[in-house]
Order: structure tokens, then C-alpha cells, then sequence
């Protein structure tokens, strides 16, 4: 307990120094976490510096057709670190993607969806879906030639569901094609959105340490000799990995700012031409490319949110009882399978859906499905697992021999 | 015997050092990485800070020319500078005699009228009450002046003279003269001393 009569004083009637010593300080987490489990924290400090440079942007931007993509501009060449400030927040969002499809993949590979952090779970995805809309919306805040034709074409996906579809396109736009009214809603909805992701992050953590964190192992500690305390032993390593992530953040920031950008949008939005290579940013190219491949306009919308929302049902399409994939001589290589099919998926969402690249990416949208809806099911029937050990120490001990 | 039981002393004697040495190496790394990372922040916090300041597009709009063909003895004319509004007077010989001879004891802020003025026929100075920021009236013919033929702040009742000094409070002080200069006989520019 803490000396200091002050903090005695707050503390006994508001316990936040004693929570905070609980979560983190004292919170018991596993000694075998490698830095896979980095990435959790790494997203939060993202999550951090998205939301301090973005509010430091909307004090210069223009929410207006007129003046949006001239406010940007501005910010570049006028505002005092205006131009800083902007790449940091424009490629805070490539690497926050890239931190939480690790951080998913990592989750995917160790079963840390399984009982009892199923709704752990689930609060990821709607952490991941609600990430979505926001760089969706925050993309489309330049007014760019990207900008307005990726609102164009992305809003119009809602036409595609039956009877009510052009109502609610019209209600999403506020008007009878993408104009002020959605620039200036979008604007409005992208300044909101994180803070409600800061708050599903809070019961992500809630959840978190409920039952404390997954290891590599996806055996449950069973003495208090497998746990460390979080402060030092983990804050020391999310340091490090952090130290290590802000130098490369650091250098794509300053030495290669547009590298995940499109130089077609530092053209001015134009409602009356179309660019003619038109993609979303990098981490919708998966999915982009789900929706390309079905050969219908609501199918292809369906499996284009079908492939976020079956990431929901995962806890009860996996049904083994065994959560690392360490032990699951099947569903390991399956996995890298896996991992393999979105990247090119992704791929595929980068080139002309035409040819030799729309049959590869009909191929791999039929396997993305497969994938969750039969391996999954059938590998936990058909899998014969490795003896798992009782224990994280004897999970060590095995690891050791091995070497 | 003996020997072992002095070595064995000297053992935990040696350990007992080494405990020391390692618990203050280890303050002492903490205290660093806490130093460290301190100053990182500061230092990543200070774009976002300095990024409040005014804009480079906005410090370019500091001067203001003006045209000051037309505006006739007891006119005055009212133009905007970094968002101030400036009060310009082409004040005629009586409002000049008037406010030179004005006694020191009625100006609250005493200043000599040929301090503020670099041609007595043109009375410069930022129109913003120096109490709380409004803008006095009486630039206008049919505003009213107050009491000292100058200008009277609607706001809180400070009263200033033709040439712009406090009579009445509660302003403390005398209207600001920004920095000007005479490009020519007709052109006056306002935000510089230097043509």
C-alpha cells in the first residue's frame, strides 16, 4: 500500500489506486507470454495516439466539399507540425491494422476464443468492426479523388439488400448521392466512433482479466509459481516491444509517409469522373476481393460482411477441446493455410477482377468459408490431438527436451 | 574448520553486497528508463502543442494597407487587422488643439498626444477596449463619443479621447497603437514600422 497520505486519503473513498495496482501491477499472467502478446498493448497505445493526433487534425479541418480537401492542405503547409501530425495519424491506421490482424491470427492459432473467453472474444470483433467504419469514414475525410469514390461505391453496398435498399442508401448520404451532408456526418461519426472503441476496449480488458490472459501453451496455470506479476515482468516487455514498434512507425512516418497511400487521392474529389484503378486501402483488400468474386450484387455484399461476422460464431465452429494449436497436428498447417488464403485474397483485392485474378479469388473465397464452416467443425470430430500437459511448468519442461 | 566458517562468513558477506549493488542498479535503471521515456514525451508532446499556435498562412495576413484618399477632416474609417478592427481618424485642427491641450489629471493612463501619432492629422489605434475586448462606438457620425469627443465602449461604459486615451474607467488603459507607417501621402500601412 502506498505511503503517501494523499493518495491513502482519495483511495479510501475513490479505489482507483488500489484497482489500478490490481490491473496493473499485481495481475498474475502467465511467465511463458512471447511477444505475440505484445500486440494487445501495442494496439491500445495506437488506439492513444490515433485519438490525440486526431482531435489536434479537427481543430484545423474542414468538415465542408468546398473546403475539406483544401483544410488538409493547409495542414500540410501551414499548421505549425501540421504535416507531422497528419502522417502520424494517416499511417497510425495502416499500423493498428496491422497490429490487430496479428493480434487475431495470434488469438485464431493459440484457441484463446475458447471457453471461457468466448465473449472476450466476441468484444474483439466488434472492437475490429467498429475500427472499420471508423478508418472507413476518417478516409473519406480528405475528399480526395479515393476519398469520394470509396464513399460512393462503399454506401451504395446497402442498395443491394431488397426493397428498402435505395431508402437507406439515401439515409446514409443524406441526400441523393455522397455531397455535404455525408462529409459532414462522416466527420461527426469519425471523431465519435474511437471513444466508443475506447470503451468496448475497457470491458475487452474487463473480460481479459477475468480469467486472466491465454499463453502459448493454452494449458491454464495451476500454480501460483506459473504466474508472474504483470509490473515488472510484462511492462518491461511490452517496452521493449514497444520501443521497437514506435522506431518502425518512426521511420515509415518520416522516411516513406505515402508508402500504404494512393497518390490518386491528392487529387481533389470529382463527382463526375471516376479514377480508373479505383481500391480501398490495404486492410479492406480481403474483403474487397470476397465481394468482387461473388457474381451477384447482394451475395456479393453478404459475403463481404459474412466474412467479418462468422469471426463471431468461431468459439462454437471450433469445437475441439484442445485451445493451442501447438497440439493439433491438423489444424496447424490448416492455420497457415489459412493465413496464406487471406493474404492472397488481399492480393487479389489489389488487381482488375478480370481473368486468371477473378477465378484465383473465387477459389479463395470459396476456401475462406470452407475453412470455418467445414474444416473447422470436422477437424474437432476427426483430430486426434497431442497429449496436452497438465501443467504450464510440464508444457516447459517438454519444450526444453525438445531443444 | 576455522578457515571454512571465515570463508563461509565471507560468502555471505559477498552476497550480501551483491544484493545492495543490484537493488540500487536496479532504482538506478528505473530511474533512467522513467527519465528517458519523460523526455520522449515531452518532447512527442510538443508538435501537438505547437501545432495550436497561429499558422503560417495565418501570421502571413500581419499588414494591412490602407487607402486613405477620401476620408475628409473629422471623417474617420474602420479596417480589419489580424482581426482587430483599427480605428483611423483624419482628425480636423480643433479635435488636434483639443486633445494636445487636454490636462494630464483627466487621463486616467497618462500620455502626451504627441506620443501616439506620428501626423497629428491622423490618429491610429487598435479599436478594442482595453477592459474586456469590446469595440467602443463613435467612429460613426451618428454613434455616440462620450463625453471627451473621442470614442465610448458600450460594453462597460470606458470613455477615450480623440486621441484615443482612457478618461473614464473601467478600462485600464489607453487604446493600443498598433505599428504603422506612411507608404506615401495617401497609403497607410498598419502591422509595420518599416516601409
Amino acid at each position: 500500500m502506498n505511503n503517501n497520505k494523499v493518495v491513502q486519503w482519495i483511495d479510501t473513498r475513490l479505489p482507483i489506486f488500489t484497482f489500478m495496482r490490481h490491473a496493473l501491477k499485481e495481475y498474475p499472467t502467465p511467465k511463458n507470454l512471447n511477444f505475440l502478446w505484445n500486440t494487445g498493448s501495442l494496439a491500445g497505445i495506437t488506439l492513444l495516439i490515433m485519438i490525440i493526433t486526431g482531435i489536434t487534425l479537427a481543430m484545423h479541418y474542414c468538415p465542408d466539399p468546398e473546403d475539406a480537401f483544401q483544410s488538409v492542405e493547409r495542414i500540410m503547409r501551414d499548421v505549425n507540425y501540421g504535416w507531422l501530425i497528419r502522417y502520424i495519424h494517416m499511417n497510425g491506421a495502416s499500423f493498428f491494422f496491422v497490429l490487430v490482424y496479428i493480434h487475431i491470427f495470434r488469438g485464431m492459432y493459440y484457441g484463446s476464443y475458447k471457453s471461457p473467453r468466448e465473449l472476450l472474444w466476441i468484444l474483439g470483433v466488434v472492437i475490429f468492426l467498429m475500427m472499420m467504419a471508423t478508418a472507413f469514414m476518417g478516409y473519406v475525410l480528405p475528399w480526395g479523388q479515393m476519398s469520394f469514390w470509396g464513399a460512393k461505391v462503399i454506401t451504395n453496398l446497402f442498395s443491394a439488400i431488397p426493397i428498402v435498399g435505395d431508402t437507406i442508401v439515401h439515409w446514409l448520404l443524406g441526400g441523393p448521392t455522397v455531397g455535404a451532408p455525408t462529409l459532414n456526418r462522416f466527420f461527426a461519426l469519425h471523431y465519435l466512433l474511437p471513444f466508443g472503441i475506447v470503451a468496448i476496449v475497457c470491458l475487452h480488458m474487463v473480460a481479459l482479466h477475468q480469467f486472466g490472459s491465454n499463453n502459448p501453451s493454452g494449458v491454464d496455470p495451476k500454480h501460483p509459481s506459473e504466474q508472474i506479476p504483470f509490473h515488472p515482468y510484462y511492462t518491461v516487455k511490452d517496452l521493449l516491444g514497444l520501443s521497437i514498434y514506435l522506431f518502425v512507425f518512426a521511420f515509415v512516418v518520416f522516411f516513406a509517409p505515402n508508402f500504404f497511400g494512393e497518390p490518386e487521392n491528392y487529387n481533389p474529389a470529382n463527382s463526375m469522373v471516376t479514377p480508373v484503378h479505383i481500391v480501398p486501402e490495404w486492410y479492406f483488400l480481403p474483403f474487397y476481393a470476397i465481394l468482387r468474386s461473388i457474381p451477384s450484387k447482394l451475395g456479393g455484399v453478404m459475403g463481404m460482411f459474412g466474412a467479418v461476422f462468422v469471426l463471431f460464431l468461431l468459439p462454437w465452429l471450433d469445437r475441439s477441446r484442445v485451445r493451442s494449436a501447438t497440439f493439433r497436428p491438423l489444424y496447424r498447417p490448416l492455420f497457415w493455410v489459412f493465413v496464406l488464403n487471406s493474404i492472397v485474397l488481399g492480393w487479389i483485392g489489389s488487381q482488375p477482377p478480370e481473368g486468371i485474378y477473378l477465378i484465383i479469388g473465387r477459389g479463395a473465397t470459396a476456401y475462406y468459408f470452407f475453412h470455418f464452416f467445414v474444416l473447422l467443425p470436422l477437424l474437432s470430430v476427426i483430430e486426434k490431438p497431442l497429449p496436452v500437459p497438465d501443467s504450464i511448468t510440464l508444457y516447459l519442461d517438454q519444450k526444453k527436451r525438445a531443444v | 574448520m576455522l578457515y571454512k566458517i571465515i570463508r563461509e562468513h565471507d560468502m555471505t558477506k559477498k552476497q550480501a553486497d551483491q544484493n545492495v549493488q543490484s537493488k540500487e542498479r536496479r532504482d538506478f535503471l528505473q530511474l533512467v528508463t522513467t527519465a528517458v521515456g519523460g523526455v520522449g514525451a515531452a518532447c512527442a508532446l510538443w508538435p501537438l502543442i505547437d501545432s495550436m499556435n497561429p499558422a503560417a498562412d495565418t501570421l502571413a495576413e500581419s499588414t494591412v494597407d490602407v487607402d486613405l484618399r477620401g476620408i475628409e477632416p473629422g471623417q474617420g474609417k474602420t479596417v480589419l487587422w489580424q482581426g482587430s478592427p483599427v480605428f483611423i481618424r483624419r482628425r480636423t485642427p480643433d479635435e488636434i488643439t483639443y486633445a494636445q491641450n487636454m490636462p494630464m489629471d483627466t487621463l486616467l493612463d497618462p500620455e502626451r498626444d504627441e506620443a501616439r501619432v506620428k501626423k497629428p492629422e491622423w490618429l491610429v489605434v487598435v479599436g478594442v477596449c482595453t477592459h474586456l475586448g469590446c469595440v467602443p462606438t463613435g467612429q460613426k457620425p451618428t454613434e455616440p463619443k462620450g463625453e471627451y469627443k473621442g470614442w465610448l465602449c458600450p460594453c462597460h461604459g470606458s470613455q477615450f479621447d480623440i486621441s484615443g486615451r482612457v478618461c473614464r474607467g473601467p478600462a485600464p488603459t489607453n487604446l493600443q497603437v498598433p505599428p504603422y507607417v506612411f507608404l506615401d501621402d495617401h497609403t497607410l500601412k498598419i502591422g509595420t514600422n518599416e516601409a
